[in-house]
């Protein structure tokens, strides 16, 4: 069990080696190293820093470009910020893309939060015959490909005549979350103290009441981690509408959702030449992430690795 | 008490194992049935061909060099996406050593970490645009534009990053690669913090320098981590749909003239545009089986004896 440090074990090159300049590890020795080293990382820091921001600012600056300037020069500068472009792309389609994403959203997140805390929460607390091989079973399905399932999930949902509709999409969205949903709030529901627990049914409350009003509200952080991350994976979900939301006849609307839709407005670029409103759109779709991310950084990042270092 | 509790179990379970099972589990069970079918995909008619669709498959040039591909992203997105982000992940963790002989980031960290991580928040939908306008083959594109600027290409002659059949993989890696070592910058630095400080402090007063510390010091105590970056890697190359499809040329992506085909966008082709959808289920399961091979050998190959700390 108690493995011995390896750097312990094997460690005895550390201060003996060759290289390195031992019992004089002078503050002078320090920095001459330190400066040139600094300069070289602090560089490549920036540097890298630079490759992420600079291509998105470049391009939210081209949509303030004319189609002309786009083909010229890549780093003209636009000539006129007009806001125009922005209301021709969300009129273009990018806004009925961006409604109908929040309208499936605004339910498959909720859904996906009730049901995966409800699994999760009777899978971690309730000890009865094959609880464990249920909690394998839902676990699994992290570990697989969309790919596999694809097509026998096409037929699936149109089946149960839901292809193009919005609570078709919901369903599939929530039952493929719900793995990750599951594992999560699992290990959260494990942490909470039996004592509060057991203090809420002594004093007359049903397991379901408990649930909602007692432990439900103490996950409180572990639900807003992964309410993000659903929102986060379900916004930029590409794969299943692709499959599932195409129009099934002449007059069937159309229902794609943001994804896909910027997709599908690239693609028309390529022959109607509107470059800026593509621009606009992807700016459009961006800024909502932007913002969730920059108000939840902290647990963004905090959700998505203790999720994956478990 | 007891009683009520065992309806409360099913109640709770119900819908959400319903759910799970209709649109997840049911869905992957059926894919194994029907790649032993000749099943097109319009009715409920077809016939059981046995193993020829998997026959057929191994004399599929496409879908062999689709394979292929996707081991080309197999060696080189892990390798450079792990290499990046354990080098900023040790800069911007234990890479400071100005105050009091104390291991700290360096200036900064907070800001770079925030800003690395962005990539990861955007859709593939959007690096697909971004990079499309990226890779643009005229003086527009921002990387033609900035090397004609640099005099290193002449202006006739603009490099056709998505359509050189040499260049398109590169490409794309760049991209994934670009995505993701914000992630895993933030991954391996959750694990580096959770390495005490006084390992560090004691390094230091012994005089290990930053490449010693960071090889004989924070590498191995890392190594579980790196070994989980590495099967995510592993999976996600594996796949490639999204950028492929949207990025190359043709009818789901892969080209020019299949030079950047992968499994993936094979898959669909057969399945939403030629109808072969028993053929499809065939790939999905070759899919998987490679899946599940590459996660395994990864974590064989990665496995070392663990260190406590």
């Amino acid at each position: 069990m108690s493995a011995p440090l390896k750097t312990a074990s094997r460690g005895d090159s550390v201060p003996t080696g060759p290289t390195v300049n031992k019992g004089r590890t002078g503050p002078g020795d320090e920095r001459g190293e330190g400066v040139v080293l600094n300069v070289f990382s602090h560089g490549f820091l920036a540097l890298w820093a630079l490759l992420i921001v600079l291509p998105l600012l470049w391009l939210v600056l081209s949509s303030f470009k004319t189609d002309a300037q786009i083909g010229g020069s890549a780093f003209g500068w636009p000539e006129n910020w007009s806001f125009d472009v922005f209301s021709r792309a969300w009129d273009k389609g990018i806004g009925d893309y961006f409604v109908n994403t929040v309208i499936v959203l605004v339910f498959s997140v909720p859904l996906t939060m009730l049901f995966g805390s409800m699994a999760a929460y009777v899978l971690a607390r309730y000890p009865f015959t094959g609880n464990r091989l249920l909690y394998y079973f839902f676990v699994a399905g992290a570990m697989f490909p969309v790919f596999l399932a694809l097509v026998p999930l096409f037929f699936m949902v149109k089946r149960l005549d839901m292809l193009n509709t919005y609570q078709g999409l919901i369903l599939v969205y929530v039952a493929y979350s719900l793995p990750f949903t599951v594992f999560f709030m699992h290990a959260f529901f494990r942490t909470l103290p039996t004592a509060v627990f057991e203090a809420a049914i002594l004093d007359g409350a049903s397991h379901t009441r408990t649930f909602f009003q007692v432990m439900l509200p103490m996950a409180k952080p572990g639900l807003i981690s992964v309410g993000i991350f659903n929102t986060l994976g379900q916004w930029n979900q590409f794969i299943l509408p692709t499959v599932l939301m195409q129009p099934q006849s002449g007059d069937d609307p159309e229902r794609y959702v943001l994804t896909q839709g910027l997709i599908q407005l690239q693609q028309q670029q390529g022959y109607a030449s509107d470059l800026p409103v593509l621009f606009a759109g992807v700016t459009i779709a961006m800024i909502p992430m932007l913002v969730v991310y920059l108000s939840f950084q902290r647990q963004v990042q905090a959700g998505l690795t203790s999720a994956t270092l478990k | 008490m007891r009683k009520g509790q065992n309806r409360f179990v099913v109640g709770f379970l119900l819908v959400p194992v319903a759910l799970y099972l209709i649109f997840v589990i049911w869905p992957y069970i059926q894919t194994f049935g029907y790649s032993l079918t000749d099943w097109k995909g319009q009715s409920q008619t077809f016939a059981f061909i046995g193993l020829d669709n998997y026959t057929a498959l191994f004399e599929d040039d496409i879908f062999l060099q689709a394979i292929w591909h996707n081991i080309l992203f197999l060696v080189f997105i892990p390798v450079i996406t792990i290499l990046l982000a354990l080098f900023f992940a040790f800069m911007l963790n234990a890479g400071g050593r100005g105050r009091a002989g104390g291991v700290s980031g360096v200036a900064g960290s907070g800001f770079y970490k925030i800003v690395y991580f962005f990539p990861q928040v955007l859709s593939l939908a959007i690096l697909a645009v971004l990079f499309g306008a990226v890779y643009r083959s005229d003086s527009g594109g921002m990387l033609n534009g900035l090397l004609m600027k640099l005099g290193l290409v002449d202006e006739s002659a603009p490099i056709e990053w998505l359509n050189e059949p040499n260049m398109v993989l590169w490409a794309l890696i760049l991209v994934v690669v670009w995505h993701g070592v914000g992630f895993y910058l933030v991954l391996f630095s959750a694990a580096m913090q959770a390495i005490p400080r006084d390992i560090y402090e004691a390094a230091l007063i012994d005089g290990a320098g930053r490449a010693h510390t960071f090889f004989r010091i924070t590498l191995p105590l890392l190594w579980d981590s790196v070994q989980t970056a590495w099967v995510y890697l592993g999976i996600a190359a594996m796949d490639m749909f999204i950028l492929v499809s949207t990025m190359t040329a043709g009818e789901y992506g892969g080209g020019p003239d299949h030079h950047s085909e992968v499994m993936a966008t094979v898959m669909m082709r057969n399945f939403l545009l030629y109808g072969r959808s028993g053929y499809a289920c065939a790939m999905g399961v070759v899919m998987l089986l490679l899946t599940l091979i590459v996660s395994v050998v990864m974590l064989r190959a990665t496995r070392r004896e663990r260190v406590e700390f």
